[in-house]
């Protein structure tokens, strides 16, 4: 209960905000990391869907081992590895760009799974008609069946958006610089004062993750108000990931 | 073939195999009451009255938008449970009983509306309606979900390396650190790779079998609705 009794303590917050140069590069670091690293999911997620609902066999391997490995085995083993085991086989990268590689690529196989729901959730009849008129697989999908899906994807990416921030948290085991490491480093340092410096941290990740999440689950709500189809779609894929 | 040799050895493996066992045990109980606390938390949160809805509101929506990493740290500074066993699972319940409680609001909103009206022209109070007609129906929807959750779950304990709890990625690491110092020679990429590749087969092999169940089930409640749809 000492934390709490930290957070009512005048000098200790007046000691934080003396720092407030060290957590505001903090939290850009987080930031950076979480656009960079969602760009990269993105990026991921689309062309593993995709790869996953194509009729070509060794792709859709691919895209399974990719999935299952990523999804089975926890983040922060995979930062441990590229951040120690690597350097042995001379890559030595440094601790933000492990971090938007590792939480980028890891989210992603959330994001593939998302899409791949979303192009399942799409009448077959519309891939016929495409391809009865000479559309290839590419031009199908990136003009007719992706543009679809984007709707009744929406939530679910807008939701492993919320993870990935909340998992770019994991840099700070490898001394990443980012938001939970300089909270965690500035308490242990100076005087011992982690009620605020947590305090602090918290509200900043909920400042990000708290819109993005409301605005996820009102959109959803809204979807499935108005027709039980979606509605129907929805579920399944909140299913595939949660 | 020396690599193989100098990391597996039986007191290694012996090490590493506490470790997972430390992880399994903390995710075992961290669940256990997750659930049990989530279910809780999305009823009241769904049917409660309008200041106890608020109040489990907000324990959601606090837990579910901050990491979980950070409560790792909180819990083990500020938790009141005498041994490290207890403030780590702690920290566990706190996360994962919020995310838990969101599956199990969405579960309940699935349910159409008729079979309360139909239960309350029976002369259902609210509460038997709840864990006659509703509950049952509402985990037979979510299991699925909340078996994607408990994988979660067990991946997110290798947070509890950081603070100096022996599971599994903790022994593995520790164990990196101590190999020179057991075979008196410098290690090289082969070793370590064998080393951080048996604890993510570890894992792997713990998440994998968990997921297979879920797809399991899946497949069972499709069939089933398919089955009460068609017929």
């Amino acid at each position: 209960m000492f934390l709490l009794q930290q957070v009512f303590e005048l000098w200790r917050w007046q000691d934080l905000l003396a720092s407030w140069p060290r957590f505001a590069t903090a939290f850009l670091n987080t930031l950076e990391i979480a656009v960079l690293a969602l760009t990269l999911s993105l990026f991921l997620g689309v062309m593993f869907g995709l790869m996953s609902t194509s009729h070509n066999l060794p792709l859709r391997i691919i895209t399974r081992i990719y999935v299952e490995f990523f999804q089975n085995t926890p983040l922060a083993i995979q930062v441990f590895f590229v951040y120690y085991a690597l350097p042995y086989a001379g890559i030595v990268l440094n601790e933000i760009t492990i971090g938007i590689l590792c939480v980028g690529i890891y989210t992603g196989a959330y994001m593939s799974e998302v899409v791949r729901a979303g192009i399942g959730s799409i009448p077959k009849g519309q891939f016929e008609a495409a391809a009865s008129q000479g559309f290839t697989y590419i031009q199908t999908m990136l003009l007719i069946i992706l543009p679809q899906t984007v709707k009744i994807i929406l939530p679910p990416l807008v939701n492993q958006m919320v993870n990935l921030i909340k998992n770019t948290s994991i840099v700070a085991m490898i001394a990443g610089m980012d938001l939970m490491y300089r909270a965690n480093a500035w308490a242990t340092n100076g005087y011992m004062s982690y009620g605020p410096s947590y305090l602090l941290c918290g509200v900043l990740y909920f400042a990000i993750c708290f819109p993005l999440s409301t605005w996820a689950r009102g959109y959803e709500e809204k979807l499935k108000r108005r027709d039980s189809q979606t509605s129907k779609e929805l579920e399944k894929i909140e299913e595939v990931v949660a | 073939m020396d690599a193989f040799n100098a990391v597996f050895t039986p007191d290694n493996i012996n090490y590493i195999m506490r470790g997972f066992w430390m992880t399994i045990r903390v995710a075992f109980v961290s669940i256990i009451f997750s659930i049990a606390i989530g279910t809780v938390l999305g009823i009241v949160r769904s049917y409660g009255n309008f200041i106890l809805r608020k109040l489990a509101g907000f324990y959601i929506e606090l837990f579910r938008n901050t990491p979980n990493l950070l409560w790792v740290f909180v819990c083990f500074i500020a938790a009141p449970f005498p041994t490290a066993f207890g403030r780590a699972c702690c920290a566990y319940v706190l996360f994962t009983s919020a995310m838990m409680a969101e599956i199990v609001r969405g579960g309940l909103n699935s349910i159409p509306k008729g079979q309360f009206e139909a239960a309350a022209s029976q002369g259902f109070t609210l509460a038997s309606t709840l864990w006659y007609i509703v509950i049952p129906q509402c985990f037979r929807r979510i299991i699925p979900t909340m078996m994607s959750q408990v994988i979660t779950v067990v991946k997110d304990t290798s947070f509890l390396a950081q603070v100096a709890i022996g599971e599994l990625l903790f022994n593995t690491k520790d164990l990196m650190a101590k190999l020179p110092v057991y075979t008196g020679e410098a290690i090289g990429f082969p070793e370590v790779a064998l080393l951080f590749g048996f604890a993510m087969l570890l894992y792997f092999l713990l998440n994998f079998t968990l997921s297979c169940i879920m797809r399991y089930i899946q497949r069972r409640n499709n069939a089933a609705t398919n089955q009460h749809t068609n017929g």
